[in-house]
């Protein structure tokens, strides 16, 4: 799915990091932990190409990416469900599958709300129905649960493991809480032991 | 009974300044000068019965309006072209700020020079609404949010879906904005561009004369026309944008209008 080697990325010269080396298989899922400022967020930019690097090898076997940043990233004159919409390539099952998604991060009650509408917590769920109703093959999660309340944030990460698992998708999770990382990864990975 | 009241303030205000107007032509004494607001009145009432009226406002309207829609069309285009090419902002700042700082009178007589009174006001609207278009435009290209771009990136938007997705509600506040400025600019100039140039059959040619033969009362009833007429074309633009926005739903409007 994703094979990393050797990677090295800086920010005008100065080095976020250097000499990185990552695997992921079909279907896996991994949360990727570290300090702030190590550089997490960074790979994810490069992985889904918004950013490129200078040094090292990135071979992407995915054809599909769904992407929750760490800020939401909704179209403000949008509501949520044409939030949603924007992202399919297809009018089939549409409806379906947005109400599936929405239902999935418990916000079918505000469908029609616009983001401006929303709690921040109520925003990043829309943003993750919205990666979830492009059905990528390869997920890319920054911080997706930091805003939810405790409850929440157990049974929404749950329930995305369930279904990236029966979709067979592979995932990356950027998180800073040991506890999301074990209930959503297949595999825990230390950021600076991906430098070695 | 809100709306009544409101109603109620307005004619209140506007009957204050008509006092005020009447006092002041009245103290003068010469309606050379300065006519009473009745007489405009009914000399704006007797020109209303006349067919050369509505030939003159159609006509003026039809150079003004010719103008500004050339305009937007040309700010358009000139704002993708310079939001792609860094090479053409470049190219087309400088020409920006100097239509921006010459005097309209200075592009009149040369207009009057280059193509002839006829379609001089037409020309001088285009001048004076394209630069303020492109500005506006432009600050919407460059102040467009660069992370809905990524998401748009991300998640492999078509060219057509980018443009009606994001482009488009991205730039629709600082549009209505430059149109709303441009209106009001747009007749000043186009009509003092009518004034000067003097084509025929023009609302500014009618004052033109007015002056000339000391007609007073036609000035003032031309010049009332010329504001009823910007107010009018205000009106019904902003009634077109509300419907436009009603469309995409409330909040779309709420967020255009900041």
């Amino acid at each position: 799915m994703l094979n990393i080697e050797n990677l090295s990325f800086s920010y005008d010269q100065k080095p976020v990091f250097t000499g990185l080396n990552l695997t992921l298989s079909p279907g896996e899922r991994i949360a990727l932990m570290g300090p702030s400022g190590c550089g997490k967020s960074t790979l994810l930019q490069l992985i889904a190409g918004l950013l490129s690097a200078k040094e090292g090898t990135l071979q992407k076997g995915y054809s599909k990416l769904s992407y929750v940043f760490q800020e939401p990233r909704l179209f403000p004159w949008l509501t949520v469900k044409q939030n949603l919409e924007a992202v399919l390539t297809s009018k089939e099952d549409a409806t379906e599958r947005i109400a599936e998604a929405l239902r999935l991060v418990r916000l079918s009650d505000s469908a029609d709300l616009y983001p401006e509408e929303l709690s921040g917590g109520m925003k990043i769920r829309a943003s993750l129905a919205r990666a979830l109703v492009n059905q990528g093959d390869l997920f890319l999660l920054d911080e997706p649960f930091a805003s939810l309340d405790l409850e929440l944030r157990e049974e929404i990460s749950i329930a995305l493991r369930k279904e990236l698992g029966r979709r067979g998708s592979s995932a990356i999770l950027v998180t800073h809480h040991l506890e999301d990382a074990k209930r959503f990864a297949d595999r825990i990975v230390l950021f600076d032991d991906l430098k070695k | 009974m809100k709306y009544a009241k409101k109603i109620g303030q307005t004619l209140l205000i506007a009957l204050f300044w008509l006092s005020v107007w009447h006092i002041a032509a009245w103290r003068v004494g010469k309606p050379a000068l300065l006519p009473t607001p009745w007489a405009v009145l009914v000399r704006l009432v007797e020109l209303m019965q006349t067919a050369a009226f509505y030939k003159t406002t159609l006509t003026s309207l039809w150079n003004i309006l010719l103008g500004i829609l050339l305009a937007v069309l040309a700010g358009c285009v000139l704002s993708m072209l310079t939001a792609c090419s860094a090479v053409a902002r470049r190219l087309f700042f400088p020409v920006m700020s100097v239509i921006k700082a010459t005097p309209v009178a200075s592009f009149i007589i040369l207009a009057l020079i280059w193509i002839g009174s006829a379609r001089v006001p037409t020309f001088i609207t285009i001048l004076i609404v394209l630069p303020v278009l492109w500005t506006n435009l432009d600050t919407g290209f460059t102040s467009m949010d660069p992370k809905l771009g990524e998401v748009a990136k991300v998640y492999r938007f078509s060219f057509w879906k980018r443009i009606r997705l994001l482009i488009l509600p991205s730039l629709k506040p600082y549009f209505v904005s430059a149109c709303r400025t441009s209106l009001g600019l747009a007749w000043k100039a186009g009509v003092a561009a009518e004034i000067i140039a003097m084509p025929r059959n023009t609302i500014g040619a009618m004052i033109g004369d007015a002056k000339q033969y000391i007609q007073t009362a036609d000035m003032f009833a031309w010049t009332i026309t010329v504001i009823l007429l910007s107010l009018v074309i205000e009106f019904v633009f902003a009634a077109l944008f509300d419907k436009a926005t009603e469309k995409t739903g409330k909040k779309a409007r709420v967020y255009a209008e900041h």
